[in-house]
């Protein structure tokens, strides 16, 4: 097994010490806001790991269409851990939602667009693990999880966008904050913006940390299977 | 006997369309001697709007809010089963491998079942919508109710037998089609729902067409993406 | 008419056939042993077009697998020692149905022939699920046969048989391949497939580890040839 490259020891110093630093911007830097106080301090989080989570499904989509056109085992491998990593870190939005969600809305969950189309997407990625778990044959596990990413990554902004022309959304806009109405939607001063877009970058280098991690780990499990076939024959 | 080289020279091809054409024959004609498919679909959609009048003890006027997200809810369900049921005849005996021998572009296969469990689902449909009307009082025979089943069975179908396909050749079988499904599915539920709700209340056609649209745009979209892919769910 | 060169075939991490080379001439009967797990399936679903191989050169009735796979399906007749026919159909629907994928001329007079070579003429209108599984193989040779393929590929299909029914099977096996056709059969019942091939090749750890010719072996030299065939490969 290769030792951790260069770049990424540095990245991993690199994000704790960018996560610590987000993390005293939120807490030190950012103003209270008026109605919510130290409850809106949440959204810095809520959002970047939305944000994440979407550059992983992303991620997952594209190494699925690579995988078809070029057959490489690498590009599986990318796809389950942009999967994995994506999963985590929806589940953390919709805690950190929710845990807004109960003290400004008083209630834990609302079936609105954006918390609705998140869920259906953990769905999506949990099928797509039962289905791999399912297969025994590397090649079709790989095909067939690259077929479901695909039909998952289309049929996830029709969701979203179904279910927007059904409902109107009670999830607070928060850029283009001129329409303050929705209930928890605030004007966001410029130190809360940089407040925000710092959190957005950290949990973006949080993610290609946690990612490059997660694809050693299955480059690492494919050594050992090829170990295991050879010591069998 | 023949000289099979004279033969050889004059190797026939066929159709698209013909091999299409002979999947669907093929199917219904095996449905139609069997039954099992049907009755099982048939039987099990009853089953399940019975329990939804159990479960839900429903007076006459919110039922009439709740019978499009029932029929809907039914259709879904009974949809797996048919699904399933007519991927695994082709799994069992090989016969997956029989259509994949024939000189035929993969896609007839993939229309061909698409087609005919298309026809398996209407036929259900077709089946509990007047009873659902009997037992419950209500009118259903509304024009722009039936478009609405027909798109969003179309959509269904079209993931449905690709996903089917993919399910088949898992170790878990028929437990996954529904996990793979639903969540895909969903965009079908939501436009299916609204707009058979719009048309049972009388609504005007402006008031319905976002949904209509939106099913128009799923099922291009998936049968599109389904041909597109079936390829490399069926070839090794 | 096959011509098979440095085939590797690997499922993910694990390595089946490893560069193996075959040739098979225009009429040959070959027969394909082995012991189990060998490849053998493997090898015939390569040449079936039902499978890709990961390296080498296939070609099949003058085309390139995987390539040109579509032009040959035509050309080819498959049996495996699943029926891969359907249970609630009549033989005679079954042909027609594959007649019809295959796109056979004159199919009504073609399904008749069928059925009286393979012996089920007074069953065409019974349900294939109420055949036993001799009669299901001797129809599923008769639709392999159906669009007069040049090159028939079997995959152990005494699989199941008794006594009678193999038989049977080989007569009509003998009779199906004295047309000129080009022939290759995978089994593990040597005593069968001697009196059946022109040729035997053994199939073992990924290659072809030996072949012989049948004027080439006396008469009961079959087992010795097989097991020198397989201590020689280890």
């Amino acid at each position: 097994m290769k030792p951790q490259p260069i770049a990424l020891k540095v990245l991993n110093v690199f994000s704790v010490l960018l996560f610590l630093a987000a993390f005293g911007m939120v807490f030190l830097y950012a103003p209270l806001e008026e109605t919510m106080n130290y409850v809106q301090k949440i959204f810095y989080f809520h959002v970047a790991n939305a944000w994440v989570g979407m550059l992983g499904f992303i991620a997952a989509a594209v190494a699925g269409v690579v995988y078809l056109v070029k057959h490489d085992q690498k590009w599986d491998i990318i796809e389950l851990a942009a999967v994995e990593i994506s999963l985590i870190f929806f589940i953390t939005t919709i805690i950190t939602g929710s845990i807004w969600a109960r003290p400004v809305w008083n209630t834990w969950w609302t079936w609105d667009t954006r918390l609705t189309t998140a869920t259906i997407l953990e769905m999506i990625y949990i099928a797509y693990l039962l289905l791999r778990q399912g297969i025994e044959d590397p090649d079709r596990r790989a095909r067939f999880g690259a077929v479901y990413t695909i039909i998952g990554a289309i049929s996830v902004p029709i969701t979203f966008l179904s279910i927007r022309i059904v409902s109107r959304t009670i999830h607070p806009v928060v850029i283009g904050a001129t329409n303050g109405t929705a209930t928890g939607s605030f004007n966001m001063a410029p130190p809360m913006l940089f407040t925000m877009f710092f959190a957005l970058f950290t949990f973006s280098a949080i993610f290609v940390t946690l990612f490059w991690h997660r694809i050693r780990l299955g480059q690492l499990a494919q050594q050992v299977e090829q170990l295991k076939l050879e010591e069998m024959q | 006997m023949n000289n099979i080289q004279e033969i050889a020279e004059h190797k026939p091809t066929p159709g698209f369309f013909g091999a299409v054409g002979a999947i669907i024959w093929k199917d219904l004609a095996a449905e139609l001697r069997s039954r099992e498919l049907l009755s099982a679909m048939l039987v099990f959609a009853l089953l399940v709007v019975l329990i939804f009048n159990f479960a839900l003890e429903l007076d006459a006027g919110t039922r009439r809010v709740a019978t499009p997200g029932i029929l809907w809810a039914t259709f879904a369900f009974a949809g797996t089963l048919g699904l399933n049921r007519s991927m695994a005849v082709e799994k069992d005996r090989g016969c997956l491998d029989g259509l994949l021998l024939a000189p035929v572009d993969r896609s007839a296969i993939y229309f061909g079942k698409t087609i005919s469990n298309l026809a398996f689902m209407l036929i259900v449909e077709a089946v509990v919508l007047p009873i659902y009307s009997v037992l419950y009082n209500t009118n259903l025979f509304n024009p722009g109710l039936i478009v609405v089943i027909l798109l969003g069975s179309v959509g269904y179908v079209a993931v449905g037998t690709l996903l089917s396909s993919m399910a088949v050749q898992t170790r878990t079988r028929d437990v996954l089609l529904p996990i793979l499904l639903f969540p895909v599915v969903i965009p079908i539920l939501i436009a299916a729902v609204k707009a058979s709700s719009g048309f049972l209340q009388g609504l005007g056609l402006t008031d319905v067409m976002p949904y209509i649209n939106l099913l128009i745009v799923y099922d291009v979209i998936f049968i599109a993406v389904a041909y597109m892919v079936f390829d490399f769910v069926v070839e090794e | 008419m096959i011509t098979v060169k440095k085939l590797v075939k690997r499922f993910g991490l694990k390595t089946v056939l490893r560069g193996l080379d075959f040739e098979v001439q225009e009429g040959e009967f070959v027969a394909l042993l082995g012991p189990n797990g060998a490849g053998k399936t493997t090898f015939l679903r390569i040449l079936a077009t039902l499978s890709r191989p990961s390296f080498g050169e296939v070609r099949v009735a003058g085309h390139r697998l995987p390539a040109e796979a579509a032009a040959v399906r035509s050309n080819l007749g498959v049996v495996s020692h699943l029926p891969l026919l359907y249970g609630d159909l009549t033989a005679e629907e079954n042909l027609q149905f594959y007649g019809r994928m295959y796109g056979v001329f004159e199919l009504r007079k073609r399904i008749d022939e069928i059925l009286e070579l393979v012996g089920l003429t007074s069953r065409r209108r019974d349900l294939v699920r109420t055949f036993s599984r001799g009669m299901q193989q001797r129809l599923a040779i008769g639709r392999a046969i159906l669009p007069n393929p040049e090159v028939l590929l079997f995959d152990e299909p005494h699989t199941g048989l008794d006594q009678d029914a193999c038989d049977m099977l080989d007569g009509l096996l003998r009779e199906v391949a004295g047309q000129g056709r080009t022939v290759v059969m995978t089994s593990h019942d040597l005593a069968r497939v001697e009196d059946l091939a022109s040729r035997f090749d053994v199939l073992s750890r990924g290659i072809i580890s030996a072949s012989s010719k049948r004027n080439e072996m006396g008469k009961n030299n079959l087992l010795d040839f097989y097991r020198k065939a397989l201590a020689a490969a280890v």
